[in-house]
């Protein structure tokens, strides 16, 4: 195996004691070669490793939400009205004297649940229906006009009324957002399978009678991960702040839930007192967005760049 | 002549898809339409009365047909809950509305082109660098936060402008522009970010090419190349102008709750709370229709950005 990889690589380069750069690293162990391309990955693509960190603090403040809150989020105090900073209340207090701080950590759980759900959702609705319609032809024109009808609403409108026909819960705020997300993911894989349908591996595959389902399983699909992966980055940046902004509306996930939009309502009324119920919130929605775009350029970056100009 | 019918011709069934899927909106909701338009206080005669009364219980697609030759005689239905015509509610709330877009996209014009052209001009300096992490920011910051650090910074903190509300166009341009400069700004931000992104992306390109080096090797200056690349990527911006338009529209929404606008985004707010769905439809279809519009106006205005187009 060594072998053969040498064979392919060129002859492996003698130890020295002066130690070249190509030298030190062909004869590094195996752990500190990772760390190497650690850096590596980190000097290339530092926007997709400042993503992924930032991202993994969220997730992080989302999951042990019970053990960083220093308050019961629901719990009212009406003495505590409206307080800035303090020891105690680290992001102040509400207009009901509820700890803001408390509250922001359990937002977390909401945002990211919704960013999610929605680009898992969406990319399963858009992939199948995408590929139906770029290998099924006489049902491509009616998903297609559908599809540019969905996409001629804008999309906070669309979820507002989807949110107008149902009763407001977490999944109902999830189809709504997935709803306008889908064409997005729908559009992008029907011009890849219109790309690749004309790939000779699945010309071959059709000749030797594979299966239509086998072949987009096997050969369609893997070829479309990358830029299925960048695509469903960017439709959960767009969830999280849709549903934020749903929920700064007020037809967004129920009143009683902690999340994000929802405080920024309530801090509606207060920006000249107590703008901070406002300002909190505010700044970790904008780093969970940001997080996820920035992952979503490296990941685009790192995994083709040609789909820069595309995307 | 005849491309001019086609296009329009091509917008139609869009339109057409969009109407039935406004049409669909409350049919396809699990549950009852007529219990759902009645709200949760209504008692089952009342269901069975606003039933009768609505149409509702005709086949559905008798009900399509009669809506859709209704909308075509540019009926957009009563308000449930005001019992005014849609059209007339539509008509006191659109200016604030209007005037937001359209200074929002004036503002965002104004500023992301010259800004894309020149981060395209020194691509890799500093400015490039700046103009790309404010496009990032301005895409992930959610429009609310900065509107509500507009209010807080420029209104409360510095007074120097309302903090929230409208004034007519009627009652003199000074007071109208006062209200309007937050939250046109607010809105432009993300406009602008969409727009100076796709500029530089465009004009960039453009400047690869050889009759760009011919130009400058016959020795034009740096403004009239510019001027040259600009022409050149008009119509990739033009697109991304017209696409936008969706963005716009549903930024209007948040930004008028912001700063307490009149508009129709804050009617279609009241709406969902009132359970008042020819209301909500309505603007569905006019801002579907407003998108469809001037995406159609921006295609049809290809040939005067490009004679090579008008010629073919």
């Amino acid at each position: 195996m060594l072998d053969e990889m040498s064979a392919i690589v060129g002859p492996s380069p003698s130890p020295s004691p002066a130690g070249g750069r190509g030298d030190d690293r062909a004869a590094l162990p195996l752990s500190r070669a990772r760390e190497r391309a650690g850096v590596r990955v980190l000097r290339k693509h530092p926007t997709l490793v400042l993503g992924a960190l930032l991202l993994l603090a969220m997730a992080l403040i989302a999951l042990f939400a019970p053990q960083l809150a220093t308050h019961d989020p629901s719990d009212i105090d009406p003495l505590a009205r409206l307080q800035g900073v303090s020891a105690e209340h680290r992001f102040g207090t509400d207009a009901l004297g509820r700890d803001v701080y408390s509250r922001a950590v359990w937002g977390a759980r909401v945002s990211l649940i919704v960013g999610i759900t929605v680009a898992a959702l969406s990319s399963a609705i858009g992939i199948v229906l995408g590929l139906v319609a770029g290998f099924v032809r006489p049902i491509e024109g009616i998903v297609m006009r559908v599809m540019d009808g969905l996409m001629a609403i804008p999309g906070i409108l669309l979820a507002i009324a989807a949110m107008a026909v149902t009763r407001a819960s977490l999944a109902t705020v999830i189809v709504a957002i997935t709803i306008p997300e889908v064409p997005r993911v729908v559009r992008l894989v029907r011009s890849l399978a219109l790309t690749l349908r004309e790939q000779l591996y699945v010309e071959a595959a059709r000749a030797v009678g594979t299966r239509l389902p086998a072949i987009l399983w096997r050969h369609v699909l893997p070829n479309m991960m990358a830029p299925l992966i960048v695509q469903a980055t960017f439709v959960a940046a767009s969830a999280v702040l849709i549903e934020a902004a749903l929920s700064f509306l007020g037809v967004g996930v129920p009143g009683q839930t902690p999340s994000w939009g929802n405080m920024m309502a309530e801090g509606r009324n207060f920006v000249a007192v107590a703008f901070h119920i406002i300002l909190f919130p505010g700044i970790l929605l904008a780093l969970t967005v940001l997080a996820i775009n920035l992952l979503g350029d490296g990941l685009r970056d790192a995994l083709d760049p040609r789909l820069a100009r595309q995307l | 002549m005849g491309i001019l019918l086609r296009r329009i011709a091509a917008t139609l069934p869009v339109m057409g898809v969009v109407a039935l899927l406004v049409f669909l909106l409350i049919h396809l909701s699990p549950g009852d339409p007529a219990a759902l338009i009645a709200g949760d206080l209504a008692s089952t005669d009342d269901i069975a009365r606003l039933r009768a009364t609505l149409g509702l219980d005709e086949p559905l697609w008798r009900q399509f047909a009669l809506w859709a030759a209704r909308l075509a005689h540019g009926d957009l239905g009563t308000s449930i809950f005001t019992q005014v015509p849609v059209t007339a509610l539509l008509a006191q709330r659109i200016e604030p509305t209007l005037s937001i877009a359209l200074v929002t996209m004036t503002i965002a014009i104004v500023f992301s082109i010259p800004l894309g052209t020149l981060a395209a001009h020194r691509a890799g300096s500093w400015i490039d660098r700046a103009v790309m992490v404010f496009s990032v920011l301005a895409f992930s910051v959610p429009v609310f936060l900065i509107g509500y650090l507009l209010i807080w910074g420029f209104a409360i903190q510095l007074q120097w402008l309302p903090v929230q509300g409208y004034a007519r166009l009627a009652d003199g341009v000074g007071p109208w522009l006062a209200h309007l400069v937050l939250p046109c700004v607010n809105l432009a931000l993300v406009y602008m970010a969409l727009l100076t992104r796709m500029t530089r992306a465009t004009v960039l390109e453009v400047l690869q090419e050889d009759y760009i080096r011919t130009a400058r090797a016959k020795g034009l200056g740096m403004l009239a190349v510019l001027g040259h690349a600009l022409r050149n990527a008009a119509i990739p911006i033009a697109t991304t102008v017209g696409v936008g338009i969706a963005l716009l529209i549903g930024g209007v929404v948040v930004t008028e709750t912001v700063f307490a606008i009149p508009g129709v985004g804050r009617l279609v707010i009241e709406s969902v709370q009132r359970h008042d769905y020819p209301v909500i439809q309505s603007v569905l279809l006019l801002s579907a229709g407003v998108y469809v519009l001037v995406n159609l106006l921006i295609d049809l205005s290809y040939p005067l950005f490009d004679p090579r187009i008008r010629d073919a």
